[in-house]
């Protein structure tokens, strides 16, 4: 059973824009996925759609073998808090909440016990090397922090799968090659699965896989035959 | 999300916006202060005019005799009225007829003069029962002592004066043991009451008081009284006395059909009542304002809500984008609002209680009176309720557009 299986999804904004005309693909436990694709061309409406955030109107969607039809939103917030992390090219703090608190966000819609949740916390924190910045409020990390702040977050609730709208974008090359360093780590040493949108060849190459979607459709769908490590994608 | 969460959510919600939060619950803050200010003083008034009406005390009924005025016209048949005797007394007097009764006093009024050594005097001369007055209006002898149910037994010629008649009569001198004379009868002063002015229906200062069978017998010379007077045991049981009083009397007089009543009764009950009702329709008044003025505070609150809710949508999409359920979302945002108006509510309630406070010591200052502090508790479950009641009202709406924003919306907006 593939983690995220999607079979002709379309989607139709309000205002009619057709974002998406059809897009089929799977994506299987522990993948590392990359999605390229030209500016508007709908990589950012089908991972929201991946990740609950927004609802598809045509074709099937199953997320661990279910499709998402058969789940109310409450259910869908819920799988959202344990199973799925985002990371936003924007970052996406809470800029007045420290590190720590940061972090702690996901933990307090789940059921985690609250006497549990700083030790949990922790530990995230420290999988992106940020222990030493605990205490500080999020406003005032540089770019490269505040998204490796974002990644502990995604990370705390170990879930299944983690979304990256373009992780790097935002980032110059030496912080973003620290993020891709982490989220490389992630999935080869604790097996999380990771679908990371970009539109740089030099980082989609670090991934497994790279679809290319074009104009709301999957125009290619193929492996990388000589994966980049992260440490060395970036020397440039 | 656990209860303790989400006010610490809350909590740190409000933090961040701390000036314009205390702006926005000024509103608030005025609107239950006035309405703790308005019940203070409210029930400061109310018991401050009972306790003057109430000198008669409100366990006090009085019996007169013919038929109730019904307009000025009739005002006079009551003096010459002869209906109340002393069977009537005798009558009421006895448990299984009234059983709420505590005492019955007649009382005679007596048209004249008092006369000392060439002195002479014009004040109101009553027949009765000194401790039945003090009983009833707490005015006690001070100098000298009062006359016992013996003397009145004895129709003994004694008499208790106010100050204004001791002083008219005796000057600086002792009046205690001297006699004066009252219709050519001497009578000995046997106390003196303090100068207390008016109280409930009567000038204590002008008054004589003889005992009411010497007033019957000798002064007047008549088989009648003209009021009987009565306190029950409490005011509470008035009504039921009353019902009791005209039974009774109806028998004694042989009376089937109340309108051939020959006597009517009076009690303090109606007077206790109007001023409840003004009062009442005061404070309704004055609630409306503050009604009013809740609701522009709530309005504020609400407004100050719909901005932060707006100036927020990055971090509502961003929470659910995180797990947080519609239900989170909206509690978070209730509970901001209800949290703010609580606070505005406490703080309210402290300030319309030191307003109040001085309120009551200013009225005392300046009217000397015997008005009373009073801070009633129910004052302020009443502003906790109404102010958490109104972050309630008007934070529902806004808190509800928070928890329908789509979390794409509220990620993509800038
Ligand atoms: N909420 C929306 N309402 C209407 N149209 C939308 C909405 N969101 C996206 N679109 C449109 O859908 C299309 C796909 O947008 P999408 O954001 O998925 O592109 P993208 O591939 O992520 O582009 P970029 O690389 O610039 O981020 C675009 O034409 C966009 O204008
Ligand atoms: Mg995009």
């Amino acid at each position: 059973m593939a983690l995220i299986e999607l079979e002709n999804v379309e989607k139709t904004y309000d205002d009619g824009t057709q974002a998406l005309r059809g897009i089929s693909f799977r994506i299987e436990k522990g993948d590392f996925v990359a999605i390229m694709g030209p500016s508007g061309s709908g990589k950012s409406t089908v991972l929201h759609i991946l990740g609950f955030l927004d609802r598809h109107t045509k074709g099937t969607y199953r997320f661990e073998g279910k499709t998402i039809d058969d789940y109310s939103d409450e259910e869908l917030a819920h799988i959202r808090n344990q199973k799925m992390g985002f990371v936003f090219q924007a970052f996406n703090l809470l800029p007045r909440a420290t590190v720590l608190e940061n972090v702690m966000l996901p933990l307090l819609y789940s059921s985690t016990r609250p006497s549990l949740r700083e030790q949990m916390a922790k530990e995230a924190i420290e999988a992106v090397g940020l222990s030493h910045r605990l205490g500080h409020l999020s406003s005032e990390l540089s770019g490269g922090e505040k998204q490796r702040v974002a990644i502990a977050r995604a990370l705390v609730n170990k879930p299944e799968v983690i979304f990256a709208d373009e992780p790097t974008g935002n980032l110059d090359s030496a912080s973003g090659k620290i993020i891709m360093e982490i989220l490389e780590d992630l999935n080869e040493k604790h097996g999380h699965t990771i679908l990371l949108i970009t539109h740089e060849t030099y980082t989609a190459e670090t991934a497994k896989r790279i679809v290319h979607i074009l104009d709301g459709k999957v125009e290619g769908d193929n492996g990388v035959n000589q994966r980049r490590r992260a440490h060395d994608s970036f020397v440039k | 999300m656990t209860l303790q969460d989400s006010i610490t959510t809350a909590l740190k919600g409000l933090q961040a916006t701390k000036s314009r939060s205390a702006l926005t619950v000024l509103g608030i803050v005025i609107g239950i202060s006035a309405i703790i200010l308005m019940m203070a003083l409210g029930s400061g008034a109310e018991s401050l005019i009972l306790n003057q009406i109430g000198g008669l005390g409100a366990e006090t009924i009085v019996i007169r005799p013919g038929k109730e005025p019904s307009g000025p016209s009739d005002f006079g048949s009551t003096l010459f009225a002869n209906s109340l005797k002393n069977r009537d007394v005798e009558a009421l007097s006895r448990k299984e007829n009234a059983p709420h009764i505590v005492e019955v006093m007649p009382t005679l009024v007596v048209p004249g003069s008092v006369s000392y050594e060439g002195e002479t005097y014009q004040p109101s001369i009553i027949g009765g029962s000194v401790d039945f007055f003090s009983e009833a209006f707490q005015v006690y002898v001070q100098d000298g002592v009062t006359f016992d149910d013996a003397d009145i037994r004895q129709n003994a010629n004694v008499a208790v004066i106010g100050a204004k008649v001791k002083e008219e009569l005796f000057g600086l001198s002792d009046a205690l043991g001297q006699n004066i004379a009252i219709k050519n009868r001497k009578f000995r002063v046997v106390g003196v009451f303090p100068k207390k002015g008016q109280v409930g229906f009567f000038n204590f200062d002008e008054l004589v008081i003889v005992p009411y069978t010497t007033a019957q017998l000798y002064l007047l010379g008549i088989d009648y009284y003209h009021e009987i007077i009565v306190k029950a045991e409490s005011p509470g049981v008035v009504p039921r006395t009353v019902n009791d009083i005209e039974a009774t009397l109806r028998e004694t007089h042989n009376i089937a059909d109340p309108k051939d009543d020959d006597f009517f009764v009076v009690t303090q009950q109606a007077l206790v009542e109007q001023v409840q009702v003004i009062i009442g329709a005061l404070t309704l008044f004055l609630s409306s304002v503050v009604a009013i003025a809740l609701v522009v505070g709530g309005i504020g609150v609400m407004n100050i809500m719909l901005v932060s809710v707006t100036e927020r949508t990055r971090e509502i999409g961003l929470r659910k984008a995180l797990g947080a359920t519609q239900k989170d979302i909206l509690l978070q945002f209730l509970l901001e609002a209800i949290i703010l108006t609580g606070i505005g509510g406490v703080i309210g309630i402290t300030i319309g209680g030191v307003l109040a406070f001085g309120a009551s010591l200013i009225v005392q200052a300046t009217f000397s009176s015997d008005w009373t502090f009073v801070f009633p508790i129910s004052a302020v479950v009443l502003g906790v309720g109404v102010s958490t009641a109104v972050g309630f009202v008007f934070g529902i709406y806004p808190a509800r557009q928070a928890s329908k924003k789509s979390p794409i919306e509220a990620l993509r907006y800038e």
